[in-house]
């Protein structure tokens, strides 16, 4: 499904393909093209672009919800007071810091995890294979919100699975007084059992894409490998990886924007907004907007500045990966 | 692999291991799968397991791993009990399944309609819009929904437009969202279509509107199917949007924000939650198995031929 039927000659082509019916087509029907994308356009100009545009106005201004209301003052500049207060404040740093570091551990441990699970997917016999996948498909179709209260429930304090079994086990080797630990209390025990929620339901996204990939490179080649007498762990990094390649930081970025954005496992996790240590970027945003005192849009929209640059940066990498790969042609 | 002193076989056959390591190797892969496959399913068999044990053996001092004496009170409580006062819980289902089916419905026509149009022509803004699918499929709905909830607040005061506590806005929301990949992904399926198919039955005289029905759409047609379930998948777990939208109108509430409600108001009846969890989850798993392999061509484009 990757490249499309229809004659484009690249650049490079020194003689350009006839131009076939589809030159009668475009005379007749100019208009046609644009009609078909109208409302597809429209609705996403309106829903989601402009939004964006609004997003980083709001944020220069004194929106809050005072300014809503029908009879409401209207919002005025403010000087970048927004920035400049997140700049200097030292909680958002840490909520910053914590995003990156969160996301990376996430993403990371996510890639691991599924390349080496669809390595093993690939090893294991077919009806093997088959049936760990369908247990895979079952994590990764659970609910955001399912997952995350079924986690909750098993790192309960009391009487969590979790809890319990860490209870039972011998103290030199998981250490003791596990009984009523509370999880999620502080950064560190929050923030992993998050992880622990984002890896599970997201690596069975990447074994499959990996399997499909390894599935889809010629046997002839690591058979020529091994006619030249390479190891295993050379036909793996001079076929497989390179191979891999492209998909590999295709499901990369994919990861780091969806990790970037992680908010309803952490609103079930955290299940209040007391605790600002155990924020992220997409929490923090919601928390001014909707649950501060009063809702903050400025500030809540400079924050979503932030996280939108973030975001942008890995967007441009994702559009240049396909555009190389031709789905703009 | 280990034996790196040994000069390469004469035959073009594989090295033969010891036996031994060959086995204790496959014995290896073999235990690693369980502890996969036990990875990924236990958290769901539990949450299942949950739902069907009695209250005291939820907390019973020591767990049992399989329901002694699976019950459905947790189930009855969940349906018959209006957890929420004054809603019952059928109508959060309905929600759910309104907002859902409708976005999917709304969605799989516009899409179509855009895939066509990069798929079939040429036009200015094509490479255009294209690169705008790409770019809005990654726009955080976490960051813009301050922007979004601002907007439907100041179309319903002037229009009085109900955008907010009730459905519409939701479906209004989650219809663009997929968008952009559903399109991409029926991108695909339309130019996969030969257009000497179409051009054949349009040299034997079938108008537009034929050739549309009868030779685009029947091909098209698993394409949309995919396409639909993605969509559905995703309205049906969409969470932030109907967080923000719907605030109080607990009568509008779709099935993700009722649990978030029910773990906020009832968080020690882990039975209650973890059955409701299960009603959630059931529907959107039995979706999946048929559509993941879609899920992954459509998501990893190009990068995976085949």
């Amino acid at each position: 499904m990757a490249q499309t039927v229809e004659v484009a000659p690249a650049a490079d082509e020194p003689a350009p393909a006839p131009p076939r019916t589809q030159w009668r087509f475009r005379r007749r029907l100019t208009s046609a093209p644009y009609l078909l994308i109208a409302p597809a356009f429209i609705l996403l100009a309106v829903v989601l672009l402009w939004p964006i545009v609004q997003m980083v106005w709001y944020s220069f201004t004194t929106y809050t919800v005072r300014h809503l209301a029908p009879t409401g003052p209207t919002p005025e500049w403010n000087n970048f007071e927004h920035y400049i207060r997140l700049l200097s404040d030292p909680q958002f740093w840490g909520i910053l810091r914590n995003t990156v570091v969160v996301t990376v551990v996430m993403v990371g441990a996510t890639m691991i995890v599924g390349t080496l699970v669809g390595i093993l997917l690939h090893k294991l016999p077919n009806w093997l294979s088959t049936t760990v996948a369908v247990g895979m498909m079952l994590a990764w179709a659970t609910p955001a919100m399912s997952a995350s209260l079924v986690f909750r429930w098993l790192f309960l304090p009391e009487r969590g699975l979790v809890n319990v079994v860490l209870a039972r086990l011998p103290d030199w080797l998981v250490g003791s007084g596990w009984e009523n630990y509370n999880w999620f209390l502080e950064p560190l025990p929050l923030f992993t059992i998050l992880i622990t929620v984002i890896v599970w339901q997201s690596f069975p996204f990447v074994s499959v894409s990996v399997l499909a990939g390894l599935k889809s490179i010629p046997a002839e080649l690591y058979e020529a490998a091994r006619v030249d007498g390479s190891s295993g762990w050379r036909a793996f990094w001079n076929i497989t990886l390179p191979m891999l390649r492209p998909l590999f930081s295709l499901i990369l970025v994919l990861q780091i924007i969806w990790d970037l954005r992680v908010f309803t496992q952490l609103y079930v996790l955290a299940n209040s907004f007391q605790n600002k240590d155990v924020y992220l970027l997409s929490y923090y945003i919601y928390q001014q907007g909707f649950n501060a005192s009063p809702p903050n849009y400025g500030m809540g929209s400079a924050i979503a500045v932030v996280m939108t640059l973030m975001i942008l940066a890995v967007t441009a990498y994702y559009v240049r990966i396909m555009i190389r790969q031709g789905e703009t042609r | 692999m280990t034996a790196p002193t040994t000069p390469p076989p004469a035959t073009y056959r594989t090295p033969r291991a010891p036996r031994l390591a060959k086995r204790a190797s496959r014995v290896g892969l073999y235990l690693a799968a369980v502890a996969v496959f036990v990875f990924s399913v236990f958290p769901v068999y539990w949450m299942i397991a949950t739902a069907l044990k009695p209250l005291g053996e939820i907390f019973a001092q020591t767990p049992t791993l399989f329901p002694t004496n699976p019950t459905l009170e947790h189930f009855d409580r969940v349906i018959n009990d209006e957890l929420i006062p004054g809603v019952p819980f059928w109508r959060f289902l309905a929600n759910s399944l309104i907002v859902t089916l409708g976005a999917v419905a709304m969605g799989a026509v516009l899409s179509l309609l855009a895939a066509i149009a990069v798929a079939r022509f040429k036009f200015r803004m094509r490479t255009a819009f294209i690169l705008l699918l790409l770019v809005i499929q990654m726009v955080p709905m976490e960051a813009v929904i301050i922007s979004i909830f601002i907007n439907f607040k100041n179309i319903q005061d002037g229009t009085g437009v109900q955008l907010l506590g009730t459905l519409t806005g939701p479906l209004i929301v989650y219809t663009a969202v997929s968008l952009p990949i559903t399109t991409m992904m029926l991108r695909g399926f339309v130019s996969a279509v030969p257009k000497e198919l179409e051009e054949a039955a349009a040299i034997d005289g079938a108008s537009q509107w034929t050739i549309f029905w009868r030779v685009l759409m029947p091909l098209v047609a698993p394409g949309l199917v995919a396409a639909s379930i993605f969509a559905f998948i995703t309205a049906w777990n969409e969470f932030i949007v109907a967080l923000t939208f719907l605030g109080r109108s607990t009568e509008a509430y779709t099935l993700p924000l009722t649990l978030s409600y029910y773990f906020g108001r009832y968080g020690t009846e882990w039975g209650a939650i973890m059955g409701a969890s299960t009603l959630l989850t059931v529907p959107v798993m039995i979706f999946f198995l048929f559509v993941q392999r879609r899920m992954v061509s459509g998501l990893t484009m190009g990068a995976v031929k085949g």
